[in-house]
């Protein structure tokens, strides 16, 4: 275990998917404060949002499979005080709902809460249709929203409380599938922050969500090839978290982005913008490359797509044989 | 709160006065909306100085009923009628649209005191409605909530989704008023995009319908009250107005919908609203 309590991922790791510690960081969040409130576009347990509905019922809202509704009422609940967090996959909310989202919670300023589930191609079988890939570039933009992805379901519970008391509208991602347990109760978490789970001196690999335990694995087989990569989690796409982000650059001196989401407009884009601006260094994006993804099973998909580490680690040999020419 | 009732007498006046202002507003803000703002001068003269529950020297009052716009672009008279009510000084309205000013194209809640939301993009207000209720029901709290909405926006999905859910929350203090003016951008709403059976709609979703003359204060006045008596069921007042109201040229011409008036026009219209205004008075005499 490294010092910020980051688990080896040569263990044999637990896993849990990661809306599971969504659905326990609302509990506790609700625990902890009475105006926080919830509501649902007919996902109630998929999303994990059942742990808060039968603790509280009297705060839980079924909005039906409406998601435009979904986020302009809670709009309205915040008008009034409320913290709601409300729930749906994320190629519905906030695939559907995006305008509601600019005018009635970033504009107009209501700290409300999105929880979009089941992101990525990982979701599997469903297919595109529900392989949400743009919510990072989507809610990125968004002038006054602030966008999270866990790594993992302790890092979700976590992420979710702080989120219940951020003053501002808030995005958080979550994933289907059983993702292994990285961090521990130990590790840190602030919005805002990224953290460095491994150091290194060769190259920066910075990840986010699911694609962090791909990108510490990818670490471990690059030092068989003499390749010591620093990987840096970065849980909040915005505000990111540019003097960590340049810390690690100046350190190594090349880059790589791992999402499971479009490269396009998510964390590549939010990392190659702050290379631009600061330190140029050559940079590889690894995610989705301008396409949409297809029914399968999470593991060939992933492969399929490029989003493991078997593909990070051949990305870091490629960009480090230029870096040395 | 700080408006004392007025009769029905001087409300119409003060209806003429906000038309008034309207055109000015908009004749030097060079662009807005003239039909819809002018059609619904008695209602928000009803709301502001009769109906509610407001202080505008204090718009954040935890007890003040809440007034919300869902279609936005009518926000000159809101602007309008708050200046005369005392929200702020009227010759702030000369600044609407303009760089800097508390009196945005579109409302903007966190720009002026005394707005309950931010509103433009059309079928929101609705849904905003419905989630401020079931905050006060969960509170055991009772406000009024007033939503002013156009009728070309209930071609908006939106609209309908929060439709259902105040019917099946059972929202009884919503108080809905639908500014059925008939009119949209691109022509009449029933040939644009059907509305009608309008009042079968809302009934069908729960709500408890009324229909009034939305240009009659005394009409709009008691239709709230009646609304405030219904128990169980949210309430959806369709208040068939004229377009354009008060200004001959304008009224029912949907080509107002979107346009302010230039100078010539203007004046014409502030000579038709000020004999229009003469006669209100003469009356009361």
């Amino acid at each position: 275990m490294s010092e910020l309590g980051v688990l080896s991922v040569t263990d044999n790791l637990e896993k849990e998917p990661i809306r599971k510690g969504f659905g326990k960081g609302l509990l506790a969040a609700g625990q902890a404060n009475t105006a926080v409130v919830a509501a649902c576009a007919d996902l109630t347990e998929s999303t994990q949002m059942n742990l808060f509905k039968e603790a509280f019922p009297e705060r839980f809202v079924e909005i039906g499979v409406a998601e435009q509704n979904l986020v302009t009422v809670a709009s309205g609940l915040a008008a009034m005080g409320k913290i709601p967090f409300v729930s749906s996959y994320a190629a519905f909310s906030p695939g559907r709902n995006w305008e509601q989202i600019r005018t009635t919670i970033c504009l107009n300023d209501r700290p409300v809460k999105l929880v979009g589930s089941h992101a990525g191609v990982s979701v599997g079988p469903d297919g595109a249709t529900h392989q949400m890939l743009e919510d990072l570039g989507l809610m990125r933009v968004l002038p006054n929203m602030v966008v999270i992805a866990p790594c993992d379901s302790v890092e979700a519970a976590k992420a979710t409380q702080a989120m219940a008391v951020h003053p501002q509208p808030n995005y958080i991602r979550l994933a289907r599938e059983a993702t292994p347990i990285i961090t521990s109760a130990n590790t840190p978490f602030r919005i805002g922050a990224a953290y460095v789970y491994r150091e290194g001196s060769d190259i920066s690999l910075f990840a986010t969500g699911t694609m962090t335990y791909q990108a510490l694995k990818a670490a471990e087989k690059l030092k068989d090839d003499g390749i010591y990569a620093e990987v840096v989690h970065v849980p909040t796409i915005k505000p990111l978290d540019v003097a960590t982000i340049v810390q690690s650059l100046k350190k190594t001196g090349a880059a790589i982005t791992v999402e499971e989401g479009q490269i396009n407009g998510g964390l590549g884009s939010a990392i190659a913008e702050t290379i631009a601006e600061n330190h140029p260094v050559p940079l590889i994006r690894i995610g989705m490359a301008d396409r949409f993804g297809e029914s399968g099973q999470p593991e060939e998909l992933l492969d399929h797509f490029g989003l493991n580490a078997k593909h990070i680690r051949l990305a870091a040999q490629h960009i480090l044989k230029g870096k040395t020419r | 709160m700080a408006n004392s009732k007025r009769s029905v007498h001087e409300l119409k006046d003060l209806a003429n006065d906000i038309r008034e202002d309207i055109i000015r507003m908009l004749e030097h803000a060079g662009s807005g909306h003239s039909a819809g703002p002018l059609g619904l001068a008695d209602i928000f003269t009803a709301l502001y100085f009769d109906i509610l529950k407001h202080d505008p020297k204090r718009p954040d009052w935890p007890e003040r009923d809440i007034l919300l716009l869902s279609n936005g672009h009518c926000v000159p008279v809101r602007y309008a009628t708050m200046a005369r009510a005392g929200y702020f000084d009227r010759s702030e309205l000369m600044t609407l649209r303009q760089f800097g000013s508390r009196l945005q194209g579109h409302p903007e809640r966190l720009r002026l005191p005394g707005l309950e939301n931010t509103s433009g993009p059309l079928g929101c207000g609705l849904s905003q409605a419905c989630g401020m209720s079931l905050a006060m029901k969960m509170d055991d709290q009772h406000r009024w909530i007033y939503v002013v909405m156009g009728d070309g926006e209930q071609d908006e999905g939106n609209v309908w989704e929060a439709a259902m859910l105040a019917g099946k929350y059972k929202l009884s203090n919503i108080i809905a008023i639908t500014d059925r003016n008939n009119i949209q951008i691109d022509g009449p709403t029933e040939t644009v995009m059907p509305l009608e059976d309008l009042k079968a709609k809302w009934q069908a979703f729960g709500w408890h319908v009324l229909e009034i003359d939305g240009n009659d204060i005394e009409a709009v006045i008691e239709a709230c009250t009646m609304g405030r008596a219904v128990t169980e069921q949210p309430v959806m007042i369709i208040a068939y107005t004229v377009p354009g109201k008060g200004v001959d040229f304008m009224e029912y011409d949907f080509h107002w919908h979107g346009k302010p008036p230039d100078h010539e026009q203007a004046v014409k219209a502030l000579h038709e609203l000020r004999t229009l205004g003469g006669k209100i008075r003469s009356e009361h005499e």
